[in-house]
């Protein structure tokens, strides 16, 4: 095992968590996995300095510092909170059938597969796995979004969708100013805060948290 | 084939073919060692066997040959796999370029004629494990073949024992990550084809829960011990398939390859007590998801394997 393979595995990896999202049935299990992921991603921007040889750079650091205290502690916390406090009904209510949306997903990740060998990239990545890990992670959380009905699993959705994005920034720590990474973080943070908000007020109003009743909205 | 290979494939054969109640065995003591019973003696299989023989059989009225030919048939089509997979040592004692669908139509084939048994006893339990047996066979298929065609590209070879045979050493270390995809698919069928938890409790007798026990209840005497028998090599064997896919031993010699997979058969055999006794069966309806996962699994890994053969 030389280090690219214990990067591609932690890739792939990440992949299987996405698809375990699509596959569980509860809330809080999806929660979990999606703090796993994030704190699988958070190594990341290390390992490539560390296979390298490279002596540890400040910046790969504080992504990952600022990446395990925010999304594998912080918002977990905050989510699972509001599944335990919310007395939401645990279960995750698909709009499409959880097989069917885990090969929905494996042809997504097959998909993103395909195009990802045709893009042609700027600089070597560390991983010839991260274009596709980020296109399908990107994918699946889409899917995630759009094909569940919990107002939590679309903030899940929304969270796996942007570390798709931080998988695709990996490509370019070297380039990025930290402040770009830690102005996505934050917005990240702010986004979650606002749609627990949102959860908690579409809870009061509706007694649960089915966002489909927001389809009938009208103005009087 | 050298000389030595010749002369040791006999034992060897011999060897495979005593093993397979031994480590239904220690599964079952690795169960009762987590109950924290003491629980039967290691050769209890061995002895069950022997009674089974020694046994009459009834037959049904209502059955007809079928139901006779299903014990048979199921050991026989075993015993023809099990010349075609390697077990103790790297290389079967047969083998020929596309040998892998023979394997997965003998398996098959000895699903089939146990099915049939069981539906021609004309009993109503027996036709419902028989349709869930069914279900959940094809549902692993595609996850087998999916295997099978990671291993066959990575090796670049159709036969079985050279496709989990040492070639796989190198494939290990270029694509690793598809390896351990291959190898979770490969025992989550394990686990399904050979009815295990978390598919299927072989330790249970509640008609409504159980899959393929419900199937043979209305096997008696050396009829049954065949079909014990007969699950018994299977676990063997496709057990071998996976762990000769998950460790590739780099063609050490014979005196190294048997003893050491030797214990890792019983390592696995412990393993799948292990997975036995701290796991809940799965509710049938999501049974379903986890044949499909392990479809998933398998295809992940050809993308990932083929993609790499493109760069």
């Amino acid at each position: 095992m030389n280090a690219h393979t214990i990067i591609d595995s932690v890739l792939v990896l990440v992949i299987l968590l996405n698809l375990g999202m699509l596959a569980v049935s509860r809330l809080a299990s999806g929660v979990r996995l999606f703090a796993l992921q994030s704190l699988l991603l958070a190594f990341l921007p290390l390992a490539g300095d560390v296979f390298k040889g490279e002596p540890l750079g400040l910046h790969g650091f504080v992504i990952a510092a600022g990446t395990i205290a925010l999304k594998v502690i912080l918002i977990p916390y905050i989510l699972l909170r509001i599944i335990r406090t919310g007395e939401v009904h645990r279960e995750v209510e698909p709009f499409i059938g959880f097989t069917a949306s885990v090969f929905v997903g494996a042809i997504l990740v097959i998909g993103s597969f395909a195009v990802a060998v045709r893009l042609p990239l700027p600089t070597e990545p560390v991983s010839k796995l991260i274009v596709p890990v980020a296109l399908s992670t990107l994918l699946l959380g889409l899917l995630t979004l759009v094909s569940r009905l919990k107002a939590i699993t679309q903030v899940l959705g929304f969270l796996v969708l942007e570390n798709g994005i931080f998988i695709l920034g990996l490509l370019l720590l070297k380039q990025t100013p930290l402040l770009v990474e830690l102005g996505i973080l934050l917005d990240l943070f702010v986004g979650v805060f606002i749609m627990a908000i949102v959860v908690y007020h579409i809870r009061r109003e509706f007694d649960h948290m089915d966002t489909h009743l927001l389809d009938v909205l009208k103005e009087s | 084939m050298n000389a030595l290979r010749v002369v040791a494939a006999i034992p060897e054969a011999a060897l495979v073919l005593a093993l397979p109640p031994l480590l239904l065995g220690a599964i079952v003591k690795t169960k009762a060692w987590f109950g924290g019973r003491d629980g039967p003696p290691w050769l209890q299989p061995y002895y069950d066997l022997h009674k089974l023989m020694r046994k009459g059989v009834v037959y049904s009225q209502t059955t007809t040959w079928i139901f006779r030919a299903g014990p048979i048939v199921n050991l026989a089509a075993m015993l023809t796999a099990a010349t075609l997979i390697p077990v103790l040592s790297s290389d079967a004692p047969l083998g020929f370029a596309g040998d892998l669908i023979l394997v997965a139509y003998l398996f098959a084939l000895a699903r089939m004629l146990t099915v049939l048994a069981a539906m021609d006893t004309g009993s109503s339990f027996e036709g419902m494990g028989a349709s869930r047996e069914v279900t959940f066979g094809a549902m692993s298929e595609p996850a087998l073949f999916l295997s099978f065609t990671v291993l066959a590209i990575a090796t670049g070879s159709l036969q079985l024992s050279q496709m989990i045979g040492s070639q796989l050493y190198t494939a290990w270390a270029t694509a690793g990550p598809a390896m351990l995809l291959v190898v979770g698919a490969l025992m989550i069928v394990l686990l399904t084809e050979t009815c295990r938890v978390p598919v299927d409790d072989p330790a249970t007798h509640l008609e409504l829960t159980m899959i393929h026990e419900v199937m043979v209840l209305d096997h008696s005497g050396p009829d049954f011990a065949y079909i014990t028998y007969a699950a018994a090599l299977k676990f063997t064997l496709l057990g071998s398939i996976l762990l000769h896919a998950a460790i590739p031993h780099p063609g050490w010699p014979l005196w190294v390859d048997v003893p050491l997979r030797f214990l890792e058969l019983a390592a696995l055999a412990v393993l799948v007590g292990v997975i036995e006794s701290t796991m809940a069966r799965l509710r049938l309806n999501r049974v379903p998801l986890l044949l499909a996962s392990a479809s998933v699994l398998a295809a992940l890994a050809a993308v990932l394997t083929l993609t790499r053969s493109l760069n």
